[in-house]
């Protein structure tokens, strides 16, 4: 029995059994993470020691006859922009090497305290600004489907894990895509919530009105459980929404039948790899075998997403990396004679030149003179484009939709360093992803088979805001139907 | 061209000959920290005095991925002061970042509030020499302090600076008044006005040498009868009453003589350098800020419904005004009387719980300002550390309105209470002090001083009626001041008719 291809259900049947103990299953995932990791790249950092006490304290359990918690003994991997208590929580970023929080994310907490065992931290773009985790300051991570290729990202080690059975399942975080596009190009399944649904407490900031904390799991049953214990109001986000959080699981096997799923043309135009949208093609058609009804629909400001996103992302993110100034902790560049030199050399050498690149970016849409133009003329986009969405799902519009269905990614996985030297054509890579962080409803990439190549392809789905449930009933029953594997 | 920085010699010169030709315009802009137990964004102690950097949090010290909390009783705080000022408290406002780089600022910005302040349109009455003024208030808005940068006092300050995050993340207010004020004085009674209030509805301790009031103001000048302002000068570093005035007077006058000597004014920020007695400008890196404010996306916007509005009215404090005429109504004092009675909150709820408790209002009143008030002064105190409770006061009050104690016994006992801390009956029990009331006592006593005196009666009786005091001073001596002094005369009368 191969331990490091289990669900979450699977594992609770063996543990249940009693035969694995959580620590053994906690070491046979380490064994694996030495045998691959050299390759794949995909952690920065292992936390054995906390690992192991959880695995022991979880196996005390069962040998008590205690009702094991939801994630007893889940082998699970952080993305590194999310803070760990005493382990280094570096973002990928030089500036905060070796640095070690004080304190642990929320949804650390909560994960722990449903019995989850953290394997250790994984890759990353810089402050999850990347769509490659080519960004990581420390090295690529590479696409476990193919080594030469990129994993997606920002939250490519944490989607590369996941799919190489480094971890049972994994948390990233989504600011422009940075959960479902990695998820998309590794096949896994990747969830974002609606904004406010997981708590950001303990997620660095990259963009604060956009980022989002997420589960990444090889099937949907165990994005879902993932979710459920992630999910929920935290008096430490004032953003985090008190609004309940439904037993996801008991609505998991409700037939999709008669549900109405959009299919936005924006989203299929110019620029789509025809692989891909052949997949989709076929992903919809069994959709439309499962009994949901298909229409097409516009979503008519879905041109504006990315200019709106890399001005509103990137003016928020110019505030948030103020922090790193070199005076209170991690990386302090030494000599310099004053405190602007400081400033400078600090993080003119702390920070990547993507990361300058969106401070610069950034710095400049707030400027006086410029605020206007930039920065609040894209929150008038961003505005635009929620009515969009609130439109296609408004059961006042007669034409409503409960779900819609696009591609996770123009392409496949591409190469390692083909879009590195074009900024641009980066960004283009979460053309599909973006609008939905904007608009702050909850998004899916799941598999829909793979390319001639034999590389995973996304399918992408949306709900209306804090309607997860039947996201995941609808991503579930597209598992169910064989979709993965189309 | 550089910007002409004149002697003070100078600027006096031309001054004295040129000042009452303009006329300045000033506002200020005062930062007070509220009376919260927890900062504005985390739960840290608030308090002030403790070792450096224990209370600290990952929140107040902008560690990654820690996010901001508002503080409920900040918000109604600061809704309070908006009331008492007579803002318009919107329904709805924002927190804004406000950018840039300091090593007190450990986030890089600071939480803020911008475009859509909690409160505006405000007014402060104010006097000056006799003449009430109304001062606009432009905003009053919520905002989180910085921490302290320690440039002095260690060891190795000569090349380190420390830095204390206590007090980052304290909720302070800002207060910005409209340009209204004219000159040193009224800026001055401006500030003491909104010190009163604010110390009134117990919002902010108001302490200007902790840091807990902190004023700026802005200040131009212009020649009489211009309708066009003066650019305008940012003042800093304005943390003490008994310099506000000079430091103003100090800026007007070296904005009068730039003028006169044909040179502009700067529109730059300068600071109040009390040493040397003048204002300087900074260096213009240290304030050319573009502080690429934005919308604080860590916070929902600030909803302060009607319901909490008016929760929080009717929880106001009485504001100084209303206590005034009050007094005036209810315990029959003066405007004068009343106006120095009220000067702070604490002195009026002292003579209050006086006058509730005593017989005579005006008495309590008299008292007060005519004993107690003097010998605090004299002794270094506040009314809040008065060693006479008002309780003890009324309880002397009274034994003097039911002839327990003559006046002049009532003052020696005041002093005691005051050296002892003891009230009026401890005293009187102590030095066995009573009056005595008691005819056949006092007849007794005035029988023996007579009997012991031939020689004055008889010279009394022979017409020397001015003896009369001296029959008097010896009762009282004898009975060590207790004797009645009334009944005193009326027996001496009674015994020196009949005898």
């Amino acid at each position: 029995m191969d331990l490091t291809t289990l669900t979450i259900a699977g594992l609770h049947a063996q543990l249940r059994a009693r035969a694995v103990t959580a620590r053994q299953v906690v070491e046979k995932h380490f064994e694996r993470i030495q045998e691959r990791n050299p390759k794949l790249k995909a952690y920065l950092t292992l936390s054995p020691e906390r690992a192991l006490a959880q695995a022991e304290a979880i196996d005390r359990r069962i040998q008590a006859g205690d009702p094991l918690p939801p994630l007893a003994g889940v082998p699970m991997a952080i993305k590194d922009v999310i803070v760990t208590r005493g382990v280094p929580s570096t973002a990928g970023s030089r500036i905060l090497e070796n640095y070690r929080p004080p304190y642990d994310a929320t949804a650390v907490t909560r994960l722990e305290q449903a019995g989850a065992v953290i394997l250790g931290k994984t890759n990353c773009d810089e402050f999850a600004m990347g769509s490659s985790t080519e960004n990581s300051a420390y090295f690529p991570t590479c696409n476990p489907h193919d080594l030469a290729r990129v994993p997606g990202g920002s939250s490519g080690g944490s989607a590369a894990a996941v799919a190489d059975g480094l971890a049972v399942a994994a948390l990233g975080s989504d600011t422009g895509g940075s959960i479902r596009q990695p998820a998309g190009f590794c096949g896994v399944a990747g969830l974002m919530g609606t904004y406010g649904r997981v708590s950001r407490y303990g997620l660095i900031a990259f963009a604060s009105s956009l980022d989002h904390i997420g589960p990444l799991a090889r099937t949907v049953r165990d994005v879902v459980a993932v979710l459920q214990v992630i999910a929920g109001r935290d008096p430490l986000d004032s953003t985090s929404a008190d609004v309940s959080v439904p037993d996801y699981l008991a609505a998991l096997d409700k037939p999709v039948k008669g549900l109405r799923l959009g299919v936005p043309k924006e989203y299929f135009g110019a620029g789509l790899d025809p692989e891909v949208r052949t997949k989709l093609e076929k992903g919809i058609e069994r959709f439309r075998k499962l009994g949901c009804e298909v229409r097409e629909l516009s979503l008519p400001h879905t041109d504006y997403a990315i200019a709106c996103y890399y001005i509103i992302a990137t003016a928020e993110a110019s505030s948030n990396l103020a922090r790193y100034d070199g005076v209170r902790y991690a990386f302090r560049a030494p000599g310099a004679a004053t405190l602007e030199g400081m400033y400078q050399a600090t993080r003119g050498r702390g920070f990547g030149a993507e990361v300058k690149r969106r401070i610069m970016l950034g710095t400049y849409a707030l400027s006086a003179g410029y605020y206007e133009a930039y920065y609040l003329k894209a929150q008038k986009v961003r505005t635009l484009l929620y009515q969009d969405f609130v439109r296609a799902f408004s059961p006042d519009s007669g034409e409503h939709v409960d779900a819609l269905v696009t591609p996770t990614s123009p392409t496949p996985a591409f190469k390692l360093g083909e879009k590195t030297a074009d900024p641009l054509q980066m960004y283009l890579a979460d053309i599909y992803t973006v609008t939905g962080d904007l608009v702050g409803v909850p998004g899916i990439s799941v598999p829909c088979g793979k390319s001639k190549a034999g590389l995973p392809i996304g399918l992408q789905l949306f709900t209306r805001h804090f309607d997860e449930a039947r996201l995941l009933q609808l991503a579930h029953a597209f598992e169910q139907s064989g979709g993965f594997t189309l | 061209m550089a910007a002409m920085e004149l002697t003070r010699e100078q600027i006096a010169a031309v001054a004295e000959a040129k000042r009452e030709a303009y006329e300045a315009i000033i506002g200020l802009e005062v930062h007070v920290q509220l009376k919260t137990a927890s900062k504005i964004f985390c739960a840290c102690s608030t308090r002030f005095g403790d070792p450096p950097n224990t209370n600290v949090c990952p929140v107040c010290l902008g560690l990654p991925g820690s996010l901001p909390v508002l503080n409920r009783e900040a918000v109604e705080l600061a809704v309070r002061a908006a009331l008492a000022l007579n803002c318009r408290v919107n329904p709805s406002s924002r927190f804004a970042r406000k950018n840039y780089f300091y090593p007190d600022l450990p986030k890089g910005y600071q939480i803020s509030q911008f475009d859509q302040p909690l409160s505006e349109h405000g007014c402060l009455e104010i006097e000056t020499n006799g003449t009430r003024q109304r001062v606009g208030i432009t905003r009053l808005h919520l905002e989180e302090d910085a921490g302290k940068s320690l440039h002095e006092g260690f060891s190795d300050s000569d090349s380190k600076s420390y830095l204390d995050f206590n007090r980052c993340g304290v909720p302070l207010m800002e207060i910005v008044s409209e340009p209204d004020l004219r000159s040193p004085p009224e800026a001055y009674a401006y500030l003491i006005a909104l010190k009163q209030v604010l110390e009134y509805i117990e919002v902010s301790d108001c302490d200007m040498e902790k840091g807990s009031l902190r004023c700026d103001a802005n200040v131009s000048v212009r020649r009489k009868g211009d309708p066009k302002l003066g650019v305008k000068t940012e003042v800093k570093n304005l943390n003490s009453f008994r310099y506000l005035a000079r430091a103003l007077e100090y800026e007007i006058n070296r904005q009068v003589a730039v003028l006169e000597q044909g040179g502009h004014i700067e529109q730059e920020t300068r600071l109040w350098n009390l040493q040397a007695g003048r204002t300087e400008p900074m260096r213009s890196k240290e304030y050319a800020h573009d502080y690429r404010y934005f919308p604080e996306p860590d916070l929902l916007p600030l909803v302060v419904e009607a319901g909490w509005g008016e929760r929080i009215r009717q929880k106001m404090p009485e504001l100084p005004e209303a206590k005034r005429a009050r007094f005036g109504r209810d315990y029959g004092l003066t405007d004068y009387d009343a106006e120095v009675l009220t000067a702070n909150r604490a002195l009026a709820d002292y003579f209050e719980a006086v006058a509730r408790a005593a017989p005579d209002p005006k008495a309590a009143a008299n008292w007060i300002q005519s004993e107690l008030l003097g010998a605090l002064k004299e002794a270094g105190r506040e009314i809040s550390d008065s060693p006479i409770s008002p309780e003890a006061l009324a309880e002397l009050l009274n034994l003097i309105s039911n002839g327990t104690l003559s006046g002049k016994m009532a003052k020696s006992v005041f002093e005691k209470m005051l050296a002892t801390g003891q009230s009026a009956g401890q005293v009187i029990a102590a030095e066995k002090m009573e009056q005595i009331t008691d005819a056949g006592t006092i007849e007794k006593i005035c029988r023996e001083i007579l009997a012991a005196n031939p020689p004055q009666v008889e010279a009394y009786k022979k017409g020397k009626e001015a003896l009369f005091g001296f029959f008097v001073g010896q009762v009282m001596k004898a009975s060590r001041g207790q004797a009645n002094p009334t009944l005193v005369n009326d027996t001496l009368k009674k015994l020196l008719g009949t005898q």
